[in-house]
């Protein structure tokens, strides 16, 4: 189908889909934690904004509800957690090394293509929207898991873990129009939990390590440790 | 269906109790009350369910069949029992200094937690609220696993924490697929989650999509299970944080995820008519008891020992439920029960078993029996059961897995028999010098309680000689939900 074919509302999505794969990608491109933070808080108001696009374009008022806290959890609240502890930990001046940073920027390009074969099975049912939703969906997913592979820095690793979620959530609202008012109001809560206790686990992790490079966890192995 | 509220609402009230009143020194008795309290809740449920039959709440949103609710018996007694361990042996662990006051509320507390997060996932209807009464109970355990604070446990709780965290996430993607093939022939609306209501009408979903659904479903649970690959933060989890929160891990958190994975596969198999899922579930678990039963063989640590054997177990399980006749199903049912017993009465001896070394390196404990012959009993016979001798329950399962791995798939019980040959020979390696042996210098007997291990001990013992009418019932109602037919 041409893309001119299409109604303002799917052309209003796909952009906003193709926006946050972008997002993704600036953050497995970002070694400074501070920008890294900022991306996905980029990312967290994106997500927020389709979800009030679906809700006014298609009559979903319930939808309002999961755009606001969205809006508040992912776009302001959690980032700017994670910034102040940054700061609080004295992280932001330091730099996040990629090992290979075009090794990774391939591996990212080959799992978006890799989720769009994935999501084959879902064309034959579903209009091109829901197609490109749950495929790009699956790529942020897949992305976030992959900024966790190559990351050392633990606040990188919970920007990731969050990341994954946003990419959940853009599944849910685009294809489905938002998961049934009671999950999503769980999953909230579990989100702002996990958020609060990775911040106490950097302090952990910070004292018994004293750095919060996670590669340096490294005293349990599968065998002996003496 | 009063009781299915109690049931939520106990452990609610004991979180909050314990998190913001209570005094610590009678926590741990507080606890127990709750606890105890749950379980007679969950057994005035279990009659009632027994009476009535399947029962679903006004709204929907709770759901009990004969599946689930042997399952929240089975999970109120095992947490009854723990707790009971968990009080002198936390009070111990104060005493000697590896935990203060605060950290032991926040232990208590998220016990409760942990427990209202198990019968969440077992009573609720909607499939998106399972997934997050799952995810709760990450939170819920994964404080507590860095709960003595050294470098390992803060490490072993990062790793469960993120590994967890993310394999779940894709069991989420896996519910809203799911949630997205109902709801093109259902309609938008609330149900399209809810369980009963996917059940009934699983011929109309989608089966392209429900079979992209469930691997996302099998390989984000599965993580949870403990599922080879998956299983890595498996063993340091369960060896860093406190004991009584292994045995509750191990007895109750890995079958309750099972329990998901089942309910999602009767989904899917009735959606695509083949036994594609059956198969993935077959493979993972195979490959998890074969593995699990070789890394038993490398350890030297007591608690990561019997966390292997745990991935051991659940693979046997997950590989019963994987093939999905009546036999092997009702096989599974009863070795859930059984591991359960067994594994958190293991864990409890084995708790005492390191207070009473100063240590869990097994080249370090030795002479249990001679220093204190109730424990070196109680991990002898807890090891011999859960190796799968006769005359024990486990025995009598793994039997029951083995004769419905003959009866369909005759080529695969000698990879089992092996399986089994091999775990057994890694277990009593390393039992054997740690129960007799020569009593180290300075090893005294500690103040231990016992009386939870015996009454697990003499279940599983009891349900090896005969398995009960009423249980027998019970396991082939269930069996006749999850497989369509039953065996007896």
């Amino acid at each position: 189908m041409a893309f001119s074919g299409l109604s303002l509302y799917s052309q209003a999505v796909l952009l906003l889909a193709g926006l946050i794969a972008l997002t993704s990608f600036l953050m497995l491109g970002q070694s400074r934690l501070v920008r890294l933070v900022l991306v996905f808080a980029l990312q967290g108001i994106l997500l927020a904004a389709t979800t009030a696009m679906v809700a006014g374009a298609l009559d979903f008022p319930h939808l309002y509800v999961s755009a606001g806290l969205s809006f508040l959890l992912k776009g302001i609240l959690i980032p700017v957690m994670l910034h102040r502890l940054i700061h609080r930990l004295g992280l932001h001046r330091e730099l996040d090394t990629i090992r290979h940073p075009a090794r990774v920027m391939m591996g990212g390009a080959f799992l978006m293509v890799f989720s769009y074969y994935v999501s084959l099975p879902v064309v034959a049912h579903s209009p091109l929207v829901t197609l490109n939703a749950i495929a790009v969906s699956l790529a942020v997913v897949l992305l976030g898991m992959l900024l966790m592979i190559t990351r050392r820095q633990a606040v990188a690793h919970v920007v990731g873990f969050m990341s994954i979620e946003n990419g959940l959530f853009f599944a849910a609202v685009v294809s489905t129009y938002g998961m049934p008012m009671v999950v999503e109001l769980g999953v909230a809560a579990d989100v702002l939990v996990a958020a609060v206790v990775f911040g106490v686990f950097f302090f952990q992790i910070r004292e018994s390590i004293d750095s919060l490079d996670v590669d340096r966890l490294s005293k349990l192995s599968e065998t002996d440790r003496t | 269906m009063i009781a299915v509220y109690l049931v939520l609402l106990i452990p609610l009230a004991g979180m909050a109790v314990l998190g913001l009143a209570a005094d610590t020194r009678h926590a741990g008795r507080i606890n127990v009350r709750c606890n105890a309290l749950a379980l007679a809740a969950s057994i005035w449920l279990a009659a009632d369910v027994l009476v009535h039959g399947p029962r679903l709440s006004s709204g929907q949103l709770l759901y009990i069949d004969s599946f689930n609710v042997y399952l929240i018996v089975l999970t109120a007694f095992v947490g009854l029992t723990t707790s009971i361990f968990s009080g002198p042996y936390m009070a111990h662990e104060q005493e000697t200094g590896r935990v203060n006051a605060g950290r032991l509320r926040l232990y208590h507390s998220m016990y409760q937690g942990f427990m209202l997060a198990m019968y969440l996932v077992l009573t609720t209807n909607n499939m998106g609220v399972l997934w997050v009464a799952m995810e709760g109970a990450t939170l819920a355990t994964v404080l507590l696993v860095s709960l003595y604070r050294t470098p390992e446990s803060v490490e072993a709780a990062w790793k469960y924490f993120i590994l967890c965290g993310v394999g779940i996430a894709l069991a989420l993607f896996g519910t809203v697929l799911l949630y997205f093939a109902a709801e093109q022939k259902l309609g938008i609306g609330g149900n399209a989650l809810l369980w009963t209501v996917l059940h009934e009408n699983a011929g109309l979903l989608e089966p392209s999509i429900m079979k992209l659904a469930f691997v996302f479903l099998l390989v984000g649970y599965g993580t949870k299970i403990g599922l080879v690959p998956l299983h890595n933060w498996l063993p340091d989890a369960h060896s860093e944080g406190p004991t009584p929160m292994s045995a509750i891990l191990s007895g109750l958190l890995l079958n309750d995820t099972l329990y998901a994975v089942v309910r999602c596969k009767m989904l899917v198999d009735g959606s695509l008519g083949t036994p594609i899922a059956g198969y993935l579930m077959m493979g993972f678990g195979l490959l998890s008891f074969l593995v699990a039963a070789l890394f038993l063989h490398r350890q030297t640590d007591i608690k990561r020992l019997f966390s292997y054997s745990s991935i051991e177990h659940m693979g046997l399980m997950t590989f019963a439920f994987g093939i999905g006749s009546p036999w092997a199903t009702f096989a599974a049912l009863f070795h859930m029960t059984t591991h359960s017993l067994t594994k958190s009465a293991i864990f409890v001896t084995v708790g005492h078993a390191a207070q009473l070394a100063g240590t869990q390196r097994m080249d370090k404990i030795r002479g249990l029996i001679l220093t204190q012959p109730e424990i070196g009993w109680g991990l002898l016979i807890g090891t011999v059961a859960i190796a799968g001798f006769p005359p024990f329950g486990v025995f009598a399962s793994e039997f029951l897995v083995l004769i419905a791995t003959m009866r369909d798939y005759p080529w695969l019980t000698p990879l089992l028999l092996i399986g089994i040959g091999v775990a057994f020979a890694g277990l009593f390696r390393h039992l054997h010098p740690m129960v007799y042996g020569d009593i180290p210098e300075g090893q005294n007997a500690i103040p231990a309680n016992l009386l939870p291990v015996m009454i697990h001990l003499a279940l599983v013992l009891w349900l090896g000689l005969s398995i009960p009418g009423f249980l027998g019932n019970w396991f082939s109602q269930a069996t006749q939900l999850i497989s369509g037919a039953s065996p007896l």
